[in-house]
């Protein structure tokens, strides 16, 4: 059984894989500042996931405390990189 | 139990796995970035909860027992994704070169149908009769 799970974890984390390909292909691509910035988002939150995905093959929960930082400076510079395309400015 | 609980483990991967690729791929096929910013900030953030889900549970069999401490991070995305894309899309639109146009103006051919027709037309009968009351007078 546990192997079959581990088989199962294995082709969840191909999958993610593959998102996070797919964010790549439109942060190099995207047209706009905010396509970029929206790559950027989408990849960091897979990025948690596929961390998750590897604390779990791997057994281990050093994995949990990096997937939090991911997702505290993720948000934060989702939040910095707009508020400059939007003012041009970050410190207000 | 400890197959049950696999056996929702496995459902849970799944379905996290789905969404965190439809987000993903919707950021790629769309066209425009008012559609694309939907995929990613609705359902990767799903995807990325029940992806969550299946650590805990995972853990609680597997591992060192029940710590649901993964819902920190799912509590934590499910808070600030709204956030994130309510900016981006402030970001995009102060990019544009004046406002969009409103929707509202001008009919849809593909529109969704307004079911309040019936009183819509008891209010316009009710404003034409007051109009005349008025030029009456």
């Amino acid at each position: 059984m546990l192997r079959l799970m581990d088989l199962a974890i294995a082709g969840g984390m191909i999958v993610v894989a593959c998102a996070m390909l797919l964010a790549l292909w439109r942060l190099v691509r995207g047209p706009t500042a905010p396509d970029r910035i929206l790559a950027l988002d989408t990849l960091y939150v897979s990025t948690i996931a596929q961390l998750v995905l590897l604390g779990m093959l791997d057994e281990t929960e050093t994995y949990f405390e990096i997937a939090l930082i991911i997702a505290m400076l993720g948000f934060f510079g989702t939040v910095v990189l707009s508020k400059y395309v939007i003012r041009r400015d970050i410190v207000e | 139990m400890r197959t049950l609980v696999d056996a929702i483990t496995v459902l849970l991967l799944l379905v996290g796995c789905f969404f965190v690729f439809l987000g993903s791929f919707s950021l790629v096929k769309l066209s425009s970035f008012f559609q694309r910013i939907h995929g990613p900030t609705k359902s990767s953030t799903l995807g990325v909860g029940c992806i969550l889900l299946a650590s805990i549970l995972h853990r609680a069999i597997h591992g060192s027992g029940l710590h649901p401490r993964e819902l920190l991070i799912t509590v934590f995305l499910f808070l600030t994704a709204p956030v994130a894309a309510h900016l981006m899309s402030r970001a995009a639109l102060s990019l544009m070169e004046g406002r969009p146009e409103d929707p509202s103006d001008h009919a849809e051919p593909e529109g969704h149908i307004r079911d309040d027709a019936d009183e819509r037309a008891e209010q316009a009968a009710r404003e034409r009769e007051a109009e005349r009351n008025e030029q009456l007078s």
